[in-house]
């Protein structure tokens, strides 16, 4: 997680307001309090989600179960491609702080190779399962199964397309204020993602292999 | 090609569709054609279509909420007609089919287009100004957030004459709301005009809550915050804590419908309970979403208007929180009869009834700020009063039901449609109506006219009254909710003065288009050159009415609960600065609007299949965000000069007024009630 994110969070929640500055001019804080703010509201998404799966799970049907279903080492590659586009967004954000812009942009890119062979494993994970006739409209299970990864998929390819503007904007922007505050947020999200992500190698696929 | 489009889809046998279809294209051609003749087009576009500034944002919202209300409401006459007709041999006049989807549009129409605006309306007015605020957190948001609710009205009212709307009541529960019970496309305009508008809402949620913990005015901590911020900010966190829910199942819902897939079906392990889980868990949260913000506007009036500190300022804010922490814990009183078992039942029963402490708090607060205070019985104050009587009967019919072994008699009730909206309409319209009485000069400047106030009034109280009291009785008798004919003839009498009831409200409707009227025309008489027209307590009331588009030239300093009330005591209320500074602010930006368009576009090509074109609008949408990310001259700076300006005519017309230092009326008790 990025310094200047942490310290936004908490000069939000000390409960002191910074109001009162005669314009409008943004230090930063306030759209990171907001990001943060959305970022739960998003992570309630997920908690509906997987409040669904837990209720559904073991709505087979007589289709495939988890067990039969699930690859553990296919799931484990994946999710280590996701694990290691953190550690380079980290990378990144240590370049900003350093205001290396080249760098920024390289482990940004390397990052964008990183997710996008995590969204391809789950394309071809996804092909496969309707392959063999467990698709979502297989059975209760499998729709939650789907929608509750899939979901996480759609968020991690609106940050790829966010990885593309981001590596276009401090490419002809440099490192502004402007820029540095959505790197800020666009890795906080990231990292939420990844978050979300053991919750479902975790509950979805492991607790599935039992 | 146009996907499940085709000519069919327009309703030409259906004869009260049609003329109303007229009725709107003739009126919409000839608001356009006097748009074009006074080329207005232009004034329109940049002054309030891309707008960033709060106050119009929240004016546009009022405005959009207002004619809601009229559709709204042509539904309920609508429905109150067919049932006082529709016994025994007779049919009434709506068919099933239609009637159906009238109960339903009114549901849909009431809470989301007409009382979810006049809140958020409400909020982006007032909020602020009552923080010493220039603006929101996030304007150009703020903007977005209202482009996309119109998205969604616009997608309800084309269901009107575009294919159908859902018939399977405002929550559609499946499997009726699935695609083996509902083939139509009403569901889908259903779905897609609650996700455009719900997606609005959460935006706003976010930034009010950034707005209000981040921009008050220097020394305004938590607890010298005015009452009426501090239920917006409550009810924001709800907004944001409970609307992604109903994102969630509304697109469960969605994946059911469009996915072949199973959440809520009957069959491959679908489970339809949890649909009505998920939907209470957003749907209890939503009604103290909606009646928070009004608590805070009574609380502001009656201090106002009985010339005296708001009694019990901690305590309403400990209720307001309490109230909001506890509106996630009640949500499986809506369907005791699902059969969850006697614990169960006895926690959200038990959790419902405590509830109705901390509101109960906050009557006796508002009995105790009039208690020997010195009552102004103006309009919004009428309002507020009759408030407290209609929503206390309201409560405590709900504590009624919150008995689950009552609640197995009442289930479904006429009794329960009596209960909310004893509840909505007496806590909700009704604060709604005495804030905007209450807000509406600092707004625009004039008052507005007293009679035709106090008229709408007295007819939506005693229409109120009439309308749902028989329910009450028909409830009690077992008359079922949703009945579009029924074949006991004792009941139709009681529902003919239901009838009667809802057409004296339309008298009332109809006064409050009047009182604007008249006001409009005698805006000069009614002006408020101070900008304090009801001696305020609140930081809003010490600028000019209308506001300034800055609202604040110099940022004030706070000291206390009620600062501008002290000021105005201590004689420093109107003290001219010596110097002005610079004010930044943002640009307007048409980029909201786009993207409403686009959301338009998307929301009519899902609900009739039509992918390509579903294509453009998701493109379109994501283009002008993006688009907006490269615009870098998104504000600009006010010159002192300019704000000088501005700030010597008011208080030329301060003293041309003779707006004294002190206020209005002085107060009969200085001391503090806490």
């Amino acid at each position: 997680m990025s310094s200047p994110a942490v310290s936004a969070a908490h000069g939000a929640l000390d409960g002191v307001s910074h109001g009162g500055d005669a314009h409008h001019h943004d230090d930063g804080s306030k759209t990171l309090l907001g990001f943060w703010i959305y970022l739960m509201s998003d992570c309630l998404i997920f908690s509906g989600l997987f409040a669904t799966f837990a209720v559904l799970g073991n709505s087979t049907a007589g289709g495939p179960t988890a067990k039969e279903l699930f690859e553990l080492p296919y799931v484990l590659g994946e999710t280590m491609l996701l694990l290691i586009s953190s550690v380079t967004f980290g990378m990144a954000m240590l370049g900003m702080h350093a205001g290396r812009k080249g760098s920024v942009v390289a482990w940004l890119a390397v990052t964008f190779v990183f997710g996008a062979g995590f969204i391809g494993m789950e394309v071809y994970e996804f092909a496969k399962l309707i392959h063999e006739g467990a698709g979502p409209s297989t059975s209760a299970f499998l729709s939650s199964y789907f929608t509750l990864v899939g979901t996480h998929g759609l968020h991690v390819t609106c940050g790829l397309i966010w990885l593309v503007v981001m590596m276009d904007q401090i490419r002809r922007f440099g490192l502004t204020d402007a820029t540095q505050r959505r790197l800020s947020c666009l890795s906080l999200f990231w990292h939420f993602l990844d978050i979300v992500w053991i919750c479902v190698f975790t509950f979805v696929y492991l607790r599935g292999a039992i | 090609m146009f996907g499940k489009l085709t000519l069919d889809a327009i309703p030409y046998h259906e004869p009260i569709v049609m003329v109303t279809l007229a009725a709107v294209l003739l009126g919409g051609a000839a608001t356009l054609a006097a748009l074009t003749k006074f080329r207005l087009w232009g004034y329109l576009w940049k002054e309030w279509f891309t707008s960033v500034d709060h106050k119009k944002i929240g004016i546009m919202y009022i405005i959009v909420a207002l004619v809601m209300l009229l559709r709204g409401f042509a539904d309920a006459i609508m429905m109150r007609l067919q049932q006082a007709m529709a016994a025994g041999e007779s049919a009434g006049y709506l068919p099933p089919h239609h009637f159906d989807q009238v109960f339903t549009a009114h549901g849909v129409i009431m809470i989301f287009f007409v009382a979810m605006p006049f809140i958020t309306g409400l909020m982006n007015l007032v909020v602020p100004l009552q923080i010493g605020a220039r603006d929101v957190a996030y304007p150009f948001l703020n903007s977005l957030s209202f482009w996309l609710f119109v998205s969604g009205v616009v997608l309800v009212m084309m269901s009107l004459f575009v294919g159908d709307f859902a018939a399977t009541g405002w929550l559609a529960y499946p499997p009726l709301s699935g695609l083996q019970y509902s083939p139509t496309v009403g569901v889908d305009y259903y779905i897609w005009s609650l996700q455009l508008s719900g997606l609005g809402t959460t935006l706003s949620g976010i930034n009010f809550i950034v707005t209000i913990m981040k921009m008050r005015a220097p020394g305004m901590t938590l607890m010298k915050m005015p009452v009426f911020t501090w239920t917006s900010l409550v009810t924001n966190i709800l907004i944001v804590a409970a609307f992604p829910i109903l994102t969630v199942t509304l697109a469960l819902l969605t994946a059911d419908r469009y996915l072949d897939m199973h959440f809520f079906t009957n069959e491959l392990g679908g489970n339809a309970m949890m649909y009505v889980n998920l939907i209470w868990i957003w749907g209890h949260p939503e009604v103290y979403i909606l009646i928070l913000p009004c608590f805070g506007a009574y609380s502001e009036i009656v201090a106002t208007f009985s010339k005296k500190p708001l009694f019990g300022y901690k305590s309403m804010v400990y209720a307001t929180s309490c109230i909001g922490v506890l509106s996630f814990v009640v949500w499986l009183h809506h369907f005791f009869t699902m059969g969850s078992g006697a614990s169960v039942n006895a926690f959200f029963g038990i959790t419902t009834m405590i509830i109705s402490v901390p509101t109960g708090a906050k009557l006796f607060n508002w009995l105790f700020t009039m208690y020997r205070g010195r009552v102004e019985f103006n309009v919004p104050m009428l309002w507020t009063v009759g408030f407290m009587v209609t929503f206390v009967i309201g409560g405590v019919t709900g504590v009624l039901m919150a008995v689950p072994g009552a609640d197995f008699v009442l289930h479904n009730s006429v009794f329960l449609i009596a209960h909310f909206h004893n509840v909505i309409i007496g806590g909700v319209v009704f604060g709604v109506f005495a804030a905007i009485n209450y807000w509406f000069p600092k707004a625009f400047g004039f008052r507005l006219n007293e009679f035709w106030g106090k008229a709408s009034f007295w007819c939506w109280l005693v229409g109120f009254y009439m309308a749902f009291m028989p329910l009450y009785v028909l409830g009690l008798k077992g008359m079922t909710r949703r009945m579009n004919h029924y074949a006991n003839p004792e009941w139709q009498p009681y529902l003919i003065v239901a009838a009667l009831g809802a057409a004296v409200i339309a008298v009332g409707i109809f006064c409050t288009l009047v009182q604007f009227y008249v006001s409009i025309r005698d805006r000069k008489k009614l002006t408020d050159p101070s900008g304090d027209p009801w001696g305020g307590r609140t930081l809003e009331w010490a600028i000019s009415s209308p506001a300034p588009f800055y609202n604040f030239a110099i940022v004030p300093q706070i000291n206390q609960l009620d600062q501008f009330w002290e000021d105005k005591q201590n004689g420093v209320a109107y003290v001219q600065p010596a110097k002005y500074e610079d004010i930044h602010m943002p640009r307007n930006t048409g980029v909201g609007v786009v993207m409403g368009a686009f959301g338009t576009v998307l929301g009519f090509a899902l609900v009739w299949h039509i992918w390509w074109l579903a294509a453009v609008g998701l493109l379109g949408m994501i283009g002008a965000f993006i688009a907006r990310a490269y615009d870098r001259d998104v504000d600009y700076w006010v010159p002192a000069a300019e704000v000088e300006k501005i700030e010597r005519s008011r208080h030329a017309q301060l003293k041309q007024f003779q707006t004294t230092q002190v206020a209005p009326v002085a107060a009969p008790q200085r001391q503090k009630v806490a």
